[in-house]
């Protein structure tokens, strides 16, 4: 009974004069319109941007070999080989925090000849089939090609969207020979699209082959080459490669003898990647990948305790952060907007309910005469704030989900729902309710009865 | 038995540096079920009393009994309470919510009984209330839309929803013409001889002091006259 009257007592105290309880909570509602509306908008284009750095490989890690340094010199990251494939195998392997890895291999940039027509792609990657699940990259047609097209250095390719536009222009790619530097490579699968990448580069003007075949046929290697991965992976069959290719296994030496072979024998290169990439478990996880890698690789690389890194690993969530930071800036500043506004409109509910308190003195000098407490009279007072800031509140909701529904609609902004902002409403504008309304309730409960009762 | 005991009862005002003697020692007793007029020119310190019996205002000194309970120096809180519980108040100008309906103003002190009571049960008081004052079918209509005597019916119906044992009314019958404060009053005796209920009317007019059986005149902060007289008029 209690609760109830002094609720119904407020409500219909705020409809005796419906026209100024309304006016009254304008400004709650545009400050708790603004905060939604910034909230919503702010998240979205945060989101956005998270989103094009999750096409990138939201968790990726690139594993770059170190610098070579001669004479005080250093030549910069990349210039010496250390990273194998056996090292992207050992990532996956022995670091809990790493989804995927894959050893990376680029090549000069050369056009991909197809009938009558060519076109040099932005990227042609040498890699394993995990690449794919690193990138979170899905097959739009076709399949993807396999483990055993790496053992074999298959001649075999995947293409992404762009060039397939470009090249095959609607027909289907799938089963096609390409030609790239004369090494004919049959289309296994076509990329879905990504898009373009934050740096503006156009991510499907793309071909990715098994590594082995970008690195020993294409890149342009020796036998000697043929004949390590042959012994790395365990199959013979590319030896015969120098058969298919005359020309390109053509020394200007003459063949060796067997006798000689065995003299001096050619030294068995390192195999090396350009590159390994990584996808750790989760974006948070990158940090402790991080860890694991670094101390993986001193180990595999016999690095001494305290020598430098021969390798260096860069981070795509730096660059996420950075980018949600500055849209976290942003949302925060115009918080800092949206709160002054719910200010000003709290000052104009104390300035009515201060009228309000003087308008009713002989209510109040009545209600006390019948039994009322002064904190009774507080409570109704209150109660009556609290729902004119909370009916505010809600109306400031929806006209602050109508607008960002509107942005999104009109200018296309990307906006995102936020609950939070939506319960951090609630409690601010219940909080401005009390804040702003106690001052005037607090002065009603001081009222004196007799006062109160003779006040004209 | 006493429901009131004053004894020596004073009352200063200190307005800035004027000290201000409203009551001068007042000594009072009014038996249960009593009907008394309390009358006196203005400034004669009648409504200081009123508050003081109404529990609105303490004394500066001095004690008041009120149904057994010394209640001079109580909180305000407590006050309050005693308020709620042991008298109901009745104004010249009724005092009535402007936008609540009749039931709704009946029902307003149990708001503030500190019994739980529920909504239900209010409601079936209230309607009680206001039929015992004659008011069965005026139940859901405003202030604005009753006369002068409905609307003093109206507070007295909620004067008395808490079925105090003491009402106090100030002037009730100031803003009625002669028919309807006819009517009132004989309201207020009925409620004095069925239901046994003290009153104490404050009033100017001489004829509505005359329709109560004991008369007490204030002049400057004293009892002037305290009159027993056995031919009221109706």
């Amino acid at each position: 009974m209690k609760a109830l009257g002094i609720l119904i007592a407020s409500l219909t105290a705020l409809r005796r004069n419906v026209m100024r309880s309304g006016l009254t909570t304008l400004g709650i509602v545009i400050g708790v319109g603004a905060v939604i509306a910034m909230m919503e908008i702010g998240n979205g284009s945060s989101s956005a941007i998270q989103k094009t750095i999750a096409t990138m490989g939201a968790n990726t890690l690139m594993i770059f070999p170190g610098a070579a340094a001669s004479g005080g010199v250093s030549f910069g990251a990349g210039t010496t080989m250390t990273l194998t494939p056996a090292d992207s195998d050992a990532i996956l392997n022995e670091c809990p925090s790493v989804r995927a890895t894959a050893p990376v291999i680029r090549t000069r940039n050369a056009p991909i000849i197809f009938g009558n027509k060519n076109w040099v792609p932005n990227e042609i990657i040498g890699t394993t089939p995990d690449f794919l699940n690193v990138r979170e990259w899905p097959i739009a047609e076709g399949a993807a090609f396999e483990d055993r097209d790496v053992r074999n250095a298959s001649r075999v390719c995947l293409i992404g969207q762009s060039l397939a536009r470009e090249l095959f222009a609607g027909q289907s790619p799938v089963g096609q020979e390409v030609r790239l530097q004369n090494v004919a490579l049959r289309i296994v699968g076509v990329l879905k699209k990504k898009g373009a990448s934050m740096m503006g580069q156009d991510q499907d003007d793309i071909l990715v082959a098994p590594w082995t075949t970008i690195k020993f046929r294409i890149s342009g290697g020796t036998t000697a080459n043929v004949s390590a991965v042959a012994t790395a992976a365990g199959t013979s069959t590319v030896t015969a490669r120098g058969q298919l290719y005359p020309g390109s296994a053509q020394g200007i030496y003459p063949a060796r003898s067997a006798i000689q072979t065995k003299n001096s024998p050619m030294p068995v290169r390192m195999i090396t990647v350009d590159q390994i990439r990584v996808s750790a478990t989760s974006a948070a996880e990158t940090q402790n990948a991080i860890t694991e890698i670094t101390t993986l690789l001193h180990e595999r690389h016999h690095l001494a305790e305290g020598e430098d890194d021969d390798f260096s690993i860069r981070d795509l969530a730096e660059i996420a952060k950075a980018l949600s930071s500055t849209t976290v800036m942003m949302t925060n500043l115009l918080l800092v907007v949206a709160m002054i506004s719910l200010i000003v409109g709290g000052v104009g509910i104390m300035n009515i309910m201060l009228v309000s308190v003087t308008e009713r003195t002989r209510e109040i000098g009545l209600r006390m005469a019948v039994g009322a407490r002064g904190s009774d009279i507080l409570l109704q007072f209150l109660t009556e704030s609290v729902m004119l800031c909370l009916a505010g509140g809600a109306m400031g909701i929806l006209l602050g989900r109508g607008t960002s529904y509107l942005v999104s609609k009109i200018l296309h902004w990307p906006t995102l729902p936020s609950l939070g902002a939506i319960i951090a409403s609630v409690v601010v504008s219940a909080s401005v309710g009390i804040i702003f309304g106690y001052y005037p309730a607090w002065k009603a409960s001081r009222l004196d009865p007799i006062e109160a009762l003779r006040y004209e | 038995m006493n429901l009131i005991e004053l004894r020596d009862i004073r009352k200063t005002f200190f307005l800035g540096e004027v000290v201000l003697p409203v009551l001068k020692g007042i000594s009072l007793n009014i038996a249960k079920g009593e009907m008394v007029a309390l009358t006196g020119a203005s400034g004669s310190g009648k409504s200081t009393l009123m508050n003081t019996l109404g529990c609105l205002d303490r004394p500066s000194s001095g004690d008041y009994m009120l149904d057994g309970l010394e209640v001079s120096r109580l909180s305000n809180d407590a006050r309050a309470l005693m308020r709620n519980r042991k008298m109901g108040f009745v104004f010249q100008n009724f005092n009535l919510l402007a936008r609540a309906t009749a039931q709704a103003q009946v029902m307003m002190p149990l708001l503030y009984s500190r019994s739980h009571i529920s909504t239900k049960v209010a409601k079936e008081r209230a309607q009680a209330m206001l039929m015992r004052v004659g008011l069965a079918n005026r139940m859901d209509h405003h202030p604005s839309q009753l006369s002068g005597g409905q609307q003093q019916r109206v507070a007295l119906a909620r004067a008395l929803i808490n079925h105090p044992p003491f009402l106090l009314a100030d002037e009730p019958t100031g803003n009625l013409d002669s028919q309807t404060t006819r009517e009132v009053l004989a309201l207020f005796k009925e409620l004095n001889e069925q239901d046994g209920i003290t009153i104490l009317l404050v009033t100017h007019d001489p004829k509505v002091a005359a329709s109560c059986k004991r008369v007490i005149r204030m002049a400057d902060g004293l009892i002037e006259a305290d009159q027993i007289t056995s031919d009221c008029q109706p």
